[in-house]
């Protein structure tokens, strides 16, 4: 099911959780709705289950505008944060509660949620009450109780932050086997890029109530659509530097000169952000963008993380191995065409 | 004594002097506990097998149960535990219910619950004499609001306080009211206790506002439901205090004896008292009600699991 998002805002008295959002989601995907902490990624999936009321704008399930409809007739399945698992009820109950309150027969409820069981792999554990289970296993049983209603969309909120480090990674990939065998058009809440890039088809991301960009994962990671986008993606973060544009030439803060193709379209006397991922770096190569100064190497493994010095900023890149630099040695500075960024710096927009 | 062996007898004497410390703190409860209550409940126990004991000059007749064979034959003892039994199971069932709902209500977030609440609370701290003269006002057979209400709803007037059939009606929705508000607190408590997200689940899995009191609230107050049993049973079945306000002793004519009054009755109105009897029913009345609390806990662990 396709869900329209159409000029929703929600204001909490003075503050504006989120602030006029537009967008698609297309059916049968798994999106991620990622953004840092308290960017109104919570408001706006409560407003998709409809826990929240809009204060602007309209939301619309497929044809339907569901705006005013309450949680249980919009047939979503949500997963809380800490799961909301009923303490009390089994976990054969709790999956069936949903049904339980459809008034669907015992026999015919309990087959259904033995078949939910199987499907997130906790059938060995029926009988057993929500305190006996595992942060992983009562993910799995919230998950289960979802989506026995066969909801249209399934909405998680950050639903892997409670969990350690391993079991995060085998959950991710768990919620995508889920959602691929069911085929439910899902909306996954995070914090956290890197998961988001793992397992989302689209990404949409957010910050301060307002939409930055919806991509696929690596079209985002590609081509940001501002200065926000490049930063909160990628891992080591994008090595971020200001300069200025004279002579056609970009001047890093600091006098670093650096030769660069984009720099044309920018009007001279411009401030920009000149934004490079790590791997997009090359230091004694062919190309020869800039000099700068080895100011630090480290060796992880197959490859060398090196800190350089281009004017006042301290850049990370990646080297080969086998090649040796001191300290305080001059090198030549290459930019490769991918993961090299021009943002205006007042406005944080992409020129090139 | 070498060095060494007096070093080892110095660092036993921290060892037991930290050991000791904790003891220290609880002596003076402790001792408070010895005397005022540890004391009198075994002299009453062992008051409940002397016959014919006078309490003045301490002397008594010889050991036996003979106290208990008398109070079983009595009449009134009969009449007053029979009372107590009654009272028990009408006004701990009737208040518990009351108190859910009234609990689940206040804890809505209702206009004027600030109100409410207070309205509810207040017979805690007013004076049990006004409010008993209160009651008195309101179940008179004639212009009492409570023979109104009943007129209104087409019944007839009762004569609550004066014909003795209506004294238990009586007694018992005063005792009800009484202990709301005690109970209702404790309820409270239990019901903020209980986290919102829980609602909102249900509400999203399509439960309504009666679903979920009884799927979801009911099940999750339970701990203090058992709570509120165990220490209103306990308390009711000591049912003494609500006898005056509104018939100043057990009813019109006798007949509102409860075992605590038969306690009572035995150890000061009764010329010349008769201790040995009064111990006898107080240590019955205390086996009663040790057995129901066991009998509840046991239901409570039932339950649990
Ligand atoms: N019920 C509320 N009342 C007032 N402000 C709220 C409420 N819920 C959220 N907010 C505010 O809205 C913003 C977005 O919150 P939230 O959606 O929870 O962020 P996220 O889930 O992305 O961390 C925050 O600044 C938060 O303080
Ligand atoms: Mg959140």
């Amino acid at each position: 099911m396709k869900i329209t998002i159409q000029h929703l805002t929600k204001r909490f008295g003075a503050t504006t959780a989120v602030n006029d959002f537009s967008a698609e989601i297309q059916s049968g995907e798994l999106i991620a709705l990622l953004g840092p902490s308290g960017c109104g990624k919570s408001t706006m999936l409560n407003m998709i289950s409809g826990i929240l009321p809009v204060t602007e704008g309209k939301i619309f399930f497929d044809e339907e505008d569901v705006t005013d409809l309450s949680p249980e007739k919009r047939g979503i399945g949500l997963v809380f944060q800490n799961y909301a698992l009923y303490p009390h009820m089994t976990v054969l109950e709790n999956i069936a509660f949903p049904l339980e309150i459809k008034k669907v027969k015992r026999a015919e409820r309990e087959a259904k949620a033995k078949e939910m069981a199987k499907l997130v792999h906790v059938d060995m554990l029926l009988d057993r009450k929500p305190k006996q289970l595992s942060g992983g296993q009562q993910q799995r049983v919230a998950i289960a109780r979802a989506l026995i209603k066969n909801p249209r969309v399934l909405l998680l909120d950050e639903p892997l932050s409670n969990l350690d480090a391993r079991l995060r990674i085998e959950m991710r990939e768990e919620i995508r086997r889920i959602q691929t065998e069911t085929k439910v058009t899902t909306i996954f809440v995070t914090h956290d890029q890197e998961e988001a890039m793992s397992i989302s088809d689209h990404i949409v991301l957010m910050k301060d109530g307002f939409l930055q960009q919806v991509a696929q994962p690596q079209q985002l990671y590609d081509e940001p659509v501002n200065c926000f986008v490049a930063d909160f993606l990628g891992n080591p973060p994008i090595n971020k530097t200001h300069g200025v544009i004279q002579n056609g030439q970009l001047v890093l803060d600091g006098g670093c000169c650096v030769t660069l193709d984009k720099a044309a379209i920018c009007k001279e006397g411009q401030k920009v952000t000149l934004s490079m991922r790590a791997e997009a770096i090359t230091v004694d190569e062919n190309e020869k963008n800039a000099k700068g100064i080895i100011e630090e190497t480290y060796v992880m493994g197959k490859e060398v993380l090196a800190y350089v010095l281009l004017g006042d900023y301290k850049v990370r890149a990646y080297i080969p191995a086998e090649k040796e630099f001191t300290k305080g040695q001059k090198v030549n500075i290459g930019l490769k065409k991918r993961g090299v960024f021009l943002f205006d710096d007042e406005t944080g927009e992409r020129l090139a | 004594m070498s060095t060494q062996e007096r070093k080892k007898s110095a660092f036993s004497l921290t060892v037991m002097r930290i050991k000791a410390e904790p003891f220290l703190y609880l002596a003076p409860f402790a001792l408070g506990i010895l005397v005022f209550t540890l004391y009198p409940i075994i002299n009453v126990f062992l008051m409940s097998f002397k016959e014919n004991f006078n309490y003045i000059t301490k002397e008594f007749s010889g050991w036996g149960l003979g106290n208990y064979q008398y109070i079983l034959k009595d009449p009134y003892f009969i009449q007053a535990f029979k009372n107590t039994f009654f009272y028990v199971f009408i006004v701990i069932p009737i208040s518990t219910c009351l108190s859910v709902v009234i609990a689940t209500l206040l804890n809505q977030k209702i206009k004027f619950s600030g109100l409410f609440q207070t309205a509810y609370f207040l017979p805690m701290v007013t004076s049990t004499i006004a409010v008993g003269l209160a009651w008195k006002f309101m179940f008179n057979y004639r212009s009492g609001v409570i023979n109104y209400l009943l007129n209104c709803f087409g019944f007839e007037s009762l004569n609550w306080l004066q014909v003795t059939t209506y004294n238990f009606p009586a007694l018992c929705i005063y005792g009800i009211w009484a202990i709301l508000p005690f109970t209702i607190i404790l309820l409270l408590s239990g019901l903020q206790n209980i986290d919102p997200m829980y609602y909102t689940a249900a509400k999203v899995d399509g439960a309504g506002p009666i679903k979920s009191f009884f799927r979801i609230t009911i099940p999750l107050l339970m701990p203090t439901i058992f709570l509120v049993l165990i220490i209103n049973t306990i308390s009711t079945f000591k049912v003494f205090n609500e006898l005056f306000p509104l018939f100043n002793g057990p009813g019109v004519s006798n007949n509102l004896f409860t075992v605590v009054y038969y306690i009572y009755y035995q150890f000061r109105v009764k010329m010349p008292s008769k201790y040995g009897y009064a111990a006898a029913a107080a240590v019955v009345l205390f086996l009663v009600i040790f057995v129901f609390t066991m009998i509840q806990r046991w239901i409570e662990k039932k339950t649990k699991d």
